[in-house]
């Protein structure tokens, strides 16, 4: 546990340390701002409710969750600093989780951040405080998806590129298979109705779509927390069995 | 301390470490020699649980390296090859992180990073961050992160590699002052070092066990007894034939020829090694030659490391024939 918290520390230190963390922060807001008020209207829909704030994050983290995960596990091998954290008194679970967790974080702070959103909406109208707080819920899970998904092919490479590239289309795959084109798709091939529900019960976008609307159902947050956890063991098992 | 049982590493099915054992004990420092791509730096990470074993297995005081992973890496010290270290962390960050992995927090912290300092001489850069740092202050804040919880078992890849002279020689001095008390594997290209700081020595080629013993008895291997001279104003060619016409002497080589200098080296006869150089002298003195320079060669290491190992380009002409 102590091994974590100190993963955790350096790792949020070193973030901040580094020109990426402002970068990214900054940009996260200005999207996030622009994709609100210029394309989602948030003014012309004339709603106390952040539904036109909530509804980018799928695609926005798409390309910047990825710039956070991808360089987890490839820039320790880079510098060669895992031979170092893996002989120090240090389990792989725990390594793992640490730098997930850190991460994490890191991106919570960025949803934060984003704050002077709720306090617009509240000044113009009064919103139902209940999609508010289930919107971020969902968000930051999306986040916490999404990263895991980058500390995971992190792990199997140390070009942080292809990591970049493969975890933004992995994600992407994850966003897709539930949007209607696909399984579209799926009722032409003659797909049975079982199938076509398991497809969109895999989709992120299914399942994010329900928390931003404020719907708050466990099972939404169960298939977001699965999904970490087989990253992360899937990260494990990588990190486990490398050769160099 | 170490206790390293049949060890093997396979890629593939390619084998890079083909089964080797050792053992290093308390106050002993072993030198771990080879060729490069011999497969030290794989045993190495073997050892310290970085890379999983193919087979055999790997004992830190008893404490079996696959089986309790994180009990036996608080037992050692680790200097990988290349001395990595995070670079964007400041010099006291990295220490005060590295402490704190291994449970050293707060004041027992502070004194073990104060400590390890103070060994490695780290004062004045503890706030830089390490990327601005020198090759030489790359290796010792490495190796401060070895040293911080003062483990019974050192590990050290290279440790003298990028050193100036001094620092060389301060390093080696250090780890002669701690293999006393503790057990240290030390790997190394240069042959002196193991002779300035080994107690024992052990050469792998190829990924096999080619030498375990003392470092006398690597030496004992040399072609040693060879008697170095250098004559003044002499015909060269003439005196080699002389000399070799003395039973005592085997060969004569000509070493090289310098104005009205030069030098040969006199191999003995077998069995002929002792009181050699007197009867050389004697030899010089019937002739009437002067000579400015008469010495008995102790034989060179690297000529037995030659010997023992084959270098990366003759495995493979090996290999093709």
């Amino acid at each position: 546990m102590n091994s974590i918290l100190t993963i955790i520390r350096r790792e949020l230190g070193s973030t901040f340390t580094s020109p990426v963390a402002y970068v990214f922060l900054v940009m996260f807001l200005v999207l996030t701002g622009f994709f609100t008020f210029m394309i989602g209207g948030f003014f012309l829909r004339n709603e106390a409710d952040l539904n036109s704030f909530f509804f980018w994050f799928p695609w926005l983290f798409l390309l910047l969750v990825p710039a956070v995960g991808m360089r987890q596990w490839a820039e320790e091998r880079r510098q060669g600093t895992l031979e170092l954290l893996f002989t120090m008194p240090v389990s792989v679970p725990e390594a793992v989780l640490g730098k997930f967790l850190a991460g994490w974080i890191f991106l919570g702070i960025a949803l934060i951040l984003t704050c002077p959103i709720v306090f617009t909406v509240c000044y113009l109208g009064s919103p139902d405080p209940g999609p508010i707080i289930t919107g971020y819920t969902g968000c930051f899970l999306l986040a916490g998806a999404y990263l895991a998904v980058s500390g995971m092919t992190s792990a199997f490479t140390r070009n942080q590129i292809v990591s970049f590239i493969t975890s933004t289309v992995l994600c992407l795959l994850l966003v897709l298979v539930g949007f209607p084109p696909v399984t579209g798709l799926l009722l032409k091939w003659g797909a049975p109705s079982g199938m076509l529900d398991f497809a969109a019960g895999l989709s992120v976008f299914y399942h994010f779509d329900g928390m931003q609307r404020g719907v708050f159902d466990l099972r939404d947050i169960v298939y977001f927390l699965s999904l970490m956890v087989l990253a992360l063991v899937i990260t494990g098992v990588a990190l486990k069995n490398r050769r160099g | 301390m170490i206790e390293a049982s049949n060890v093997k590493k396979y890629f593939g099915d390619k084998p890079a470490v083909a089964g080797i054992s050792f053992s290093v004990r308390k106050g002993e420092v072993l030198g771990f020699l080879g060729p490069n791509g011999a497969g030290k730096s794989t045993t190495m990470r073997m050892i310290t649980g970085y890379l999983s074993l193919s087979e055999g297995s790997v004992k830190i005081d008893g404490c079996d390296i696959e089986e309790k992973p994180v009990e036996a890496k608080r037992l050692f010290g680790y200097l990988p090859e290349n001395a990595p270290s995070y670079q964007d962390m400041t010099v006291a960050g990295f220490l005060k992180f590295s402490a704190a992995i291994r449970g050293l927090r707060g004041e027992t912290g502070e004194a073990a990073i104060a400590r390890a300092v103070k060994l490695c001489h780290l004062e004045k850069v503890m706030n830089q961050t390490v990327d601005t740092l020198s090759k030489g202050f790359h290796h010792r804040v490495c190796f401060a992160q070895a040293i911080l919880h003062d483990p019974p078992v050192l590990i050290l890849d290279e440790p003298t590699d990028g050193l100036d002279p001094n620092q060389k020689h301060e390093m080696r001095e250090l780890i002669r002052e701690m293999g006393k008390s503790k057990a240290i594997i030390v790997s190394t290209h240069i042959l002196e070092e193991v002779e300035a700081i080994c107690t024992r020595v052990i050469i792998i080629d190829r990924g096999e066990l080619v030498f375990n013993g003392t470092p006398r008895e690597l030496r004992a291997r040399a072609p040693h007894g060879r008697l170095l001279v250098t004559l003044l104003g002499v015909d060269g060619d003439g005196a080699r034939a002389d000399l070799e016409k003395l039973p005592s002497v085997r060969r004569v080589e000509i070493l090289g020829r310098e104005e009205d200098r030069i030098s040969l080296a006199l191999h003995p006869s077998d069995g002929k090694q002792k009181n050699f150089a007197l009867e050389i002298k004697k030899a010089l003195d019937e002739h009437n030659w002067q000579f400015c320079e008469l010495h008995t060669d102790s034989g060179r290491l690297d000529e037995v490391f030659r010997s023992l190992t084959t270098s990366d380009s003759t495995g493979r002409k090996e290999g093709a024939a």
